[in-house]
């Protein structure tokens, strides 16, 4: 969690009768930057060892019959069958299931563009004018879209990030969730995960605004993004100098800040961008500005620079088959994602939709599948699962706390009825910091939204 | 890798080849009539139609042997309610769009229903059988579509086809099959705002097709079709009917064009189904209910989220439902008790059900269905949840979707007699991470090149060669 920092006012002059010194500058006021925090706590567990089945470490690792212990929030041991369990524990047989990591859904709308989808209800996009850092989707994040339970039940998924569509150019910041239920969104905060930014190239923004005043072309949406990166820039200058010298302090500016954030590589930055012509002019305008982009999505021409993205460590997120809706999406193949991953480049499966968030692990057997079939070497099931895990973690910015079964980590784990790459299994437990947040055997651990509450359907197995 | 190109494919189309005799051996068969896999069977292929399927089948000596040993082998899937072949890509912003900017290349998407009718629209001269999503549909085993018109204005979206996905000029395999008509939501909204106003534009409009209809002589099998002797009656052109001279009289007050009220005195009869989209429980009730007014009405649900409360009246209906697979959302209010449980809890009270899809997707991703029917199949093990056995979810994408139309003695199983549309896969179809290797469309060998996989042999290898990527076939 960035630090807290506290509002100082500096004691000021005094006159001496003689002195005849300059009074000292003011010295500089610290802006919060975290001015809605997270107020997520985890939840009770017990120390729990899963015990004989086959683990995938989600960093390309795969145990046969192993064992995985966690207890008070964190991973305690992971390894084969030798490791002994910690008195008092409870025992899970694993036998003939996989245990792994929680699935990470780098790109998710669930709340700010929920269930039931009402006008009122869509939140996603600030479409009142193309450059909008200044928006935090948390911001509109309803937390009681039945979707996150889905997400959970069906999809495994302990940990997503919600953003902003991709309507505008700067479409405003992201967040990082846990997906426990809250009341609030504050609630909900992956506690001390840095923040995103979304932007976007190509059809959306010069469609949506087109008619508006623009940007109405390609080189429109360019243009535009790169004068507003100019004027964070100077926002920098001014806010880095009082930083240094205090003085009169600057005007405030919200987008600005985001901006800002950026270039100080506090803010990670989230591009949907399709085409591989648009993703290369991306790239460069990062360095003409000086900050770096943390991952593209959507992606859909990643294979045609895969190279340039591992050059360049940027990661991926990607559908496994999605094509043809667009005409930036026609040139998808199959093997988009392990084509990435091949190159040494960061690949993800990701999921953009409600419904499919809750199949991810079946996206990535489907681009496994289709990666070997290819002839794609150095695939197997172990590291599909890095595609769902520890590729998204890093991509967040919260891989050391949490995207494979590592010592120390988060114990966000999920124990499935078979092996997750088969569309016949499901997630049978799914514990997000060691506490146990769905059964499948136990309609009391099957969370229920406000909104559904007395609606036809409450509590179905969904 | 083989290539076979596009033009050599259109040209191989000719009868002689649908004529030869193929039998495919040693694979996992399953004949998508509900049953389960056998293992080591053959399936004999004469003439465009299956002879047999089954362990014990003979292979006749003058036949072509495919080795199917270590694959699967099943009737081609049949998707049970797409927009397949009327759009190329989804959104190339007509002016419609408000994107202001005209699209001179010719707008890729043939869905657009805001002209002055709505129940004659005929979807046949909008299918375009060399769409780059035909082509990927087959290369993953869709053989067969049910295709349907969108509805703009009115909430009768006109008639809808089935369609094959073969790489020929010839798409149609039964031309106006069925009106589709909205009558949940989306009916509503196209009625002016609210149900009231689209059952009450229903009513009104089958009252003119009445009236019209006493003009009407047999509307049923063309001469053609009786002559390629199959049961397939196809609605004749309502542009050519006889209900068009100034014979055919009309009352003052009619809201329907002529030709639209035509193209209804068919479902009036009861000799063209009728297709009618609905989600939630009342509104399904609402629909079965309109058969004591309208007792010869052929009723097929699409959609039907929220069937599962209301499976029982259903099934004693005996209205057959395509249903969307696996919504689970309240997407919308039509749809608050949506769970992947419908389809199995539907099946389980005896309702005709098969799988479709109706959403953003149904232009070109029908080739989900398959893992959508895997995952019905994966509800069994799901405490409290209601699935379908493997037989029934591959049944559900192939023959029962044909049924629900009429068709089942043509197309959607391995049974004796229907045509033969067999893909052999590379294991489990029902599993995403299957492929399809090989696909029969009448008994001719399908290409399965598509746009992607030529992509893919460009861009398999990034390094630089001698000459430019677009250089690289």
């Amino acid at each position: 969690m960035r630090s807290v920092f506290v509002a100082i006012l500096a004691a000021s002059m005094l006159g001496g009768c003689a002195a005849k010194t300059p009074p000292p500058k003011a010295h500089p006021i610290r802006i919060n930057e975290d001015p809605y925090p997270s107020t997520y706590t985890r939840y009770p567990g017990a120390v729990t060892v899963i015990r004989g089945a086959t683990v995938f470490d989600g960093e390309g690792g795969r145990i046969e019959r192993g064992t995985v212990i966690f207890g008070d929030g964190l991973l305690q041991a992971v390894g084969d069958a030798s490791l002994a369990s910690p008195a008092g524990a409870i025992e899970i047989d694993g036998t003939g299931k996989f245990v792994t990591p929680g699935i990470i859904d780098v790109h998710s709308h669930l709340g700010d563009y929920p269930s039931p989808g009402t006008a009122s209800l869509q939140d996603g996009n600030e479409a009142t004018g193309p450059v909008r850092p200044e928006v935090w989707a948390e911001h509109s994040v309803w937390p009681q879209d039945p979707g996150f339970s889905r997400a959970l039940a069906n999809g495994g998924i302990t940990t997503l990030q919600v953003l902003p569509g991709s309507a505008n150019l700067f479409g405003g910041r992201s967040v990082v969730l846990k997906n426990v239920h809250a009341r609030t969104v504050q609630g909900m905060k992956f506690p001390g995960a840095p923040y995103g930014l979304k932007m976007a190239c190509g059809e959306n923004p010069k469609r949506v605004y087109g008619n508006k005043g623009g940007p109405g072309t390609r080189m429109g949406n360019i243009a535009v993004t790169r004068a507003t990166w100019l004027r964070a820039q100077d926002y920098k200058r001014k806010w880095d100098k009082y930083d240094k010298n205090g003085g009169d302090m600057p005007g405030r500016d919200l987008a600005m800040d985001t901006l800002r954030g950026v270039l100080d590589g506090k803010i990670l930055i989230h591009n949907h961008c399709y085409r591989a012509d648009e993703m290369a002019i991306m790239i460069d305008m990062s360095k003409e500005f000086g900050y770096k982009i943390t991952a593209f999505h959507h992606a859909v021409e990643a294979y045609k620079i895969a190279d340039l993205l591992a050059a360049n460590n940027i990661c991926a997120a990607m559908w496994a088959d999605w094509y043809g809706f667009k005409m930036e999406s026609y040139d998808a193949v199959k093997e988009n994602i392990p084509l990435v991953h091949n190159a040494g480049a960061c690949a993800i499966v990701h999921s953009d939709d409600a419904n499919g968030i809750q199949r991810l692990n079946q996206e990535a057997a489907k681009a496994l599948a289709d990666g070997i079939r290819a002839g794609i070497p150095g695939l197997s099931e172990a590291v599909a699962w890095e595609w769902l895990s520890r590729n998204p973690a890093k991509a967040l910015g919260i891989l050391d706390r949490t995207g494979s079964l590592k010592v120390g980590k988060m114990a966000d784990v999920v124990l499935w009825n078979g092996n997750p790459l088969s569309g016949y299994t499901r997630p049978e437990r799914v514990w997000i910091d060691g506490a146990e947040m769905y059964d499948s055997a136990n309609p009391n651990k099957r969370p229920v939204s406000d909104f559904e509450l007395g609606q036809p359907g409450e509590g179905d197995t969904k | 890798m083989k290539r076979l190109l596009i033009a050599a494919a259109l040209l191989a189309a000719a009868s002689p080849l649908a004529a030869q005799t193929i039998a495919i051996t040693g694979g996992t068969v399953a004949l998508g009539d509900g049953s389960e896999p056998m293992a080591g069977a053959t399936v004999v292929l004469r003439g465009g139609r299956i002879v047999a399927a089954g362990p014990n089948v003979a292979v006749p000596r003058d036949a072509q042997i495919v080795d199917a040993r270590g694959k699967w082998v099943t009737p081609g899937i049949v998707a049970g309610f797409s927009r397949l072949g009327l759009a190329e890509v989804d959104l190339t912003w007509s002016n419609d769009d408000g994107g202001g900017v005209s699209d001179t290349a010719g707008s890729a998407d043939d869905t657009g229903q805001n002209g002055p009718f709505s129940a004659a629209i005929d979807v046949v001269p909008a299918i375009n059988p060399l769409d780059t999503t035909i082509a990927v549909n087959r290369a993953d085993g869709v053989v067969r579509a049910i295709v349907a018109p969108a509805a703009g204005k009115s909430i009768f979206a006109g008639q809808g086809a089935v369609i094959d996905t073969g790489a020929d000029m010839d798409p149609v395999t039964a031309a106006r099959k069925f009106q589709f008509v909205e009558l949940g939501q989306a009916g509503a909204d196209a009625a002016g705002g609210s149900r009231s106003a689209s059952h009450v534009m229903f009513r009104s409009a089958l009252r003119e097709a009445a009236e019209l209809g006493r003009y009407a002589g047999s509307v049923g099998s063309s001469g053609k079709a009786a002559a390629e002797g199959r049961d397939m009656p196809t609605v004749r052109n309502p542009n050519e009917s006889r209900l068009y001279g100034s014979a055919a009289r009309r009352s003052d007050d009619v809201m329907l064009t002529r030709f639209d009220a035509a193209a209804l005195v068919p479902v009036l009869q009861g000799r063209q189904y009728l297709l009618v989209h609905v989600e939630r429980a009342s509104d399904i009730l609402q629909v079965l209910a309109l058969r004591k007014d309208f007792p010869r009405l052929k009723i097929v649900l699409v959609g039907a989220s929220e069937g599962w409360m209301v499976a029982d009246r259903i099934a004693a209906s005996n209205v057959p439902v395509i249903a969307s697979a696996l919504n689970d959302l309240p997407a919308s209010f039509e749809q608050l008790a949506a769970t992947q449980s419908n389809v199995g809890r539907m099946r389980n009270a005896g309702v005709a059900v098969s799988i479709g899809m109706i959403d953003d997707s149904d232009t070109r991703n029908l080739f989900l269905e398959r893992q959508y029917a895997g995952n019905l199949v994966a509800l069994q093990k799901v405490p409290g949840a209601t699935g379908v056995s493997w037989g029934e979810a591959l049944a559900m994408i192939t023959s029962r979707p044909a049924q629900a139309i009429g068709m089942g003695g043509e197309i959607g199983s391995l049974m004796p007699g229907r045509r033969a549309d067999v893909v052999i896969w590379s294991g489990d179809p029902l599993e995403g991470q299957s492929a399809a290797e090989q696909v029969y469309i009448d008994g001719v060998r399908q290409p399965l090149a598509t746009h992607q996989s030529r992509l893919l042999e460009r861009y398999r290898y990034l390094p630089r060669r001698e000459l430019p990527e677009a250089y690289r076939k």
